[in-house]
């Protein structure tokens, strides 16, 4: 039996892999199959030539776990390589979202002051009803979804977070 | 079909089907490649096991599309969990039907998914070529492992007008890492010059990485001192007859190997996976020890115990960088070590009662496998088991001096391994003595091989320590349920030496030990199959044995009560 030993850490892994069928399977496989936590995962193609795709995986864990991630992504063949931005220093982490508020009156005025200050964009508009754009890290987006809860929250889709390392050079 | 010939394979074990019938087309008047053909895709897939690890090359299995593939995968899987280099061509409906639950349409890639090292569903006959030379390069290197291609029909028939290189080549993608930076090695060599009490912890990583590998070991052991034990999967990679030999680790590993490991101050693991059988209880294993490990799969270090010092790398590439360290450095005296250990062997962990207490008369299974090995031994014989305590015994009486004579399913136990990876170990070394031993209840699950052994006129024997019982499982049902023996009497048996003449071989039946040698020795004599239905006391248990969940420590040992109940969290552990 495993025993859980220390505290559970947030860690953002970028996981640069060949673009080829049944990759995401592999990956998302992986995680259930080990038992090991998924919070978000994003992926799509970034080469020219659509060969190579970058996942990143929010996941939680002790540290010997997501060590024990990371070397089981990097056993996948088509995975290139997995870069831990929690540990690899300073990074940026982005989250885009999308939030559908509908209401009238106070609250639907309220509603765009708050996405005023928060910068977020509306991007459709009805005569009771707003959708916002907000980009930003994850908890930026879950502080606005929490006010908006009580200003008429219809629903709300998010992309999950893309990250990476600040400076010059490339992971 | 080319490529298998430019990857020199000799043998491919199948079956054939629907999904298949083209490249089956072009077997026909092949001469470079062997088929064999099996009676049930299991045994294609167990074959090409036994003859990858008693020869150190890939297996190669050829089955159709859906029952053949799904058929084919408790060995992929089996092949997954021991590393063993396997390369599996699957045929698969048309590209055209693929999604539309077409006949004999299976997700094999998705099936396989996770019981394999890479997978492949080639799609474009443009690919074929790059597709298989990848699958023999990722099957046979680093860690070793299966590799499933799957091909549609229409892509077996089309000829490429082109041959993509295929971006498969480029050497970002998989590449393992053989040999260590040299701080690593320096700062292993320092650890175990500095040990009062190092032990080496081998294993079946040894084996996959080469005969050189085995040899270096012994090379390095010599110089150091240290005394050595291994895992199931190890057993070979030392010398059984070495001084330092301390047999087996682990739930049924001797007392001088489990003590030794639980006191030792500087463990070198080599090749092994600190599997749950190996450590039983975490916190328990081996305390006090500073521990190295080796091994070519990153994701085995610190997966199940922590480490002091992992070193990623090749076995034998490890070894030999550890050797040209070690220079001409003196070994320690491990005098007072070795008293310990001698203190520890004088247990004599693998004495058995001389009968049995139920049926006096009856052949003691630990005495028939003492026998076997005493008779064959000079013969340098290829041992293949099935699964259960006649596993453990051939592990504990039977003696390994070289590697690759040992085949055994570790990793995933399954019951039904042991003959067709006789057949595979036969065609791999034709002059060879194979012996599968088995239990009457295992050798059931495969025993429609019996037919190929005969077409292809192997000499396989087959040695089937018949307890009337699927032995382990009474063995726990006695230690944990209070010997409610539930379903686990073997009813209903065949007469195995009727069976054995129903298929062409020969048949001898063994009830007496005065009846034993002579009966071990006429089944070597027969130039042909034979199975060796060798009756044994029913109620004999495997011992030692650390119950799970247990302490290296708390081993129990013959004349200990093994008869009992458990409480709900032990009852949980496997
Ligand atoms: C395919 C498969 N099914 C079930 C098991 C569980 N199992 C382990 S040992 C065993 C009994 C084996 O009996 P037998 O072959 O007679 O060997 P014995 O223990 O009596 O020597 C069983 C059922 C297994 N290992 N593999
Ligand atoms: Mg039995």
């Amino acid at each position: 039996m495993k025993i859980q030993s220390a505290a559970s850490e947030r860690h953002v892994l970028n996981v640069t892999v060949d673009n080829e069928p049944g990759i995401l399977a592999k990956i998302t496989g992986l995680f259930t199959a080990r038992g090991y936590n998924i919070d978000s995962l994003t992926v799509a193609d970034i080469s020219d030539d659509h060969a190579i795709s970058r996942i990143t995986v929010v996941t939680n864990g002790p540290p010997e776990v997501i060590d024990q991630i990371e070397a089981q992504l990097e056993r996948l063949v088509p995975v290139h390589g997995v870069t831990d931005l929690t540990t690899a220093g300073p990074h940026v982490e982005r989250e885009l979202a999308l939030i559908k508020v509908s209401g009238k009156g106070d609250a639907r005025v309220e509603a765009l002051r708050v996405a005023d200050i928060f910068r977020a964009s509306v991007v459709d508009t009805t005569t009771e009803s707003f959708v916002f754009e907000l980009t930003g890290a994850p908890d930026k987006i879950d502080s606005f979804i929490a006010l908006m809860r009580g200003l008429g929250l219809v629903e709300v889709g998010r992309s999950g977070v893309v990250g990476m390392i600040r400076g010059a050079a490339g992971a | 079909m080319e490529c298998l010939v430019d990857q020199e394979v000799e043998f491919v074990f199948g079956y054939p089907g629907g999904a298949v019938l083209p490249i089956y087309d072009e077997l026909f008047g092949e001469e470079r490649i062997r088929h064999i053909l099996v009676r049930h895709e299991a045994g294609a897939a167990h074959a090409a096991e036994g003859y990858a690890r008693a020869t150190g090359k890939p297996g190669v299995v050829l089955v159709t599309s859906g029952p053949g593939a799904t058929n084919a995968v408790t060995g992929i899987a089996d092949a997954f969990m021991d590393s063993i280099p396997m390369v599996v061509i699957t045929g698969q409906v048309p590209t055209a039907l693929i999604g539309t639950d077409a006949f004999q349409e299976a997700d094999t890639v998705g099936i396989t998914r996770h019981c394999t090292k890479h997978n492949y569903l080639v799609k474009d006959p443009a690919d074929l070529k790059a597709t298989l030379e990848e699958a023999f390069r990722i099957a046979t290197t680093g860690r070793p492992g299966p590799v499933v291609v799957d091909i549609p029909k229409d892509v077996q028939i089309a000829v490429p007008s082109e041959s993509r290189a295929s971006k498969l080549t480029a050497s970002h993608r998989y590449a393992p890492q053989m040999a260590a930076p040299a701080e690593q090695i320096i700062e292993a060599v320092d650890m175990l010059a500095g040990a009062e009490r190092p032990i080496f912890y081998t294993g079946g990583g040894v084996i996959n990485s080469g005969p050189e590998a085995t040899e270096l070991l012994r090379q390095l052991q010599d110089m150091t001192g240290a005394p050595v034990t291994s895992t199931l999967m190890g057993l070979g990679c030392f010398a059984n007859t070495h001084p330092d030999w301390l047999g087996m680790l682990g739930m049924h590993g001797t007392f001088e190997a489990n003590m030794a490991m639980n006191r030792a101050d500087v463990m070198v693991c080599i090749g092994a996976r600190f599997d749950d059988r190996v450590t039983g209880r975490l916190d328990a294993f081996s305390p006090d020890s500073t521990k190295i490990h080796v091994d070519i799969d990153r994701s085995s270090i610190n997966k199940n115990v922590p480490v002091d010092l992992g070193i990623v790398g090749d076995c034998a590439t490890v070894l030999g960088q550890m050797i040209e360290a070690w220079g001409q450095r003196k070994a320690q005296d491990l005098g007072e070590w070795k008293a310990r250990i001698a203190g520890w062997r004088a247990r004599e962990c693998l004495a058995y009662p001389e009968k049995s207490k139920k049926n006096p008369d009856a052949i003691m299974p630990q005495k028939a496998v003492e026998r076997l090995y005493a008779l064959t031994k000079d013969r340098s014989p290829i041992i293949t088991t099935e699964v259960g305590q006649h596993q453990m015994w051939a592990a504990q009486y039977f003696g390994f001096d070289k590697p690759n004579k040992w085949l055994t399913s570790g990793g995933l136990g399954t019951m039904g391994y042991g003959m067709p990876a006789a057949i595979g170990a036969q065609l791999g070394h034709p002059d060879a003595l194979v012996i599968d031993i088995a239990g009457e209840a295992s050798i059931q699950m495969n025993i429609q091989e019996l037919g190929t052994a005969s077409q292809y006129r192997l000499p396989i024997k087959v040695f089937i320590l018949n307890n009337e019982y699927m032995g382990m499982v009474r063995q726990w049902q006695e230690l944990t349920y209070e010997s409610r023996y539930s379903n686990s009497y073997s009813d209903s048996l065949p007469d195995f030496v009727a069976l054995a003449e129903a298929y062409g071989w020969k048949g001898i039946r063994i009830q007496d030990e005065k009846d034993l040698d002579a009966g071990i020795l006429s089944m070597m004599e027969y130039d042909g199959p034979v199975i060796v239905d060798c009756c044994v006391a029913a109620d004999a248990n495997c011992l030692p044995m650390i119950p799970s969940g247990a302490a290296h420590t708390e081993m129990l040992l013959y004349g200990d009560q093994v008869d009992g109940t458990m409480d709900d969290e032990a009852k949980a552990l496997v």
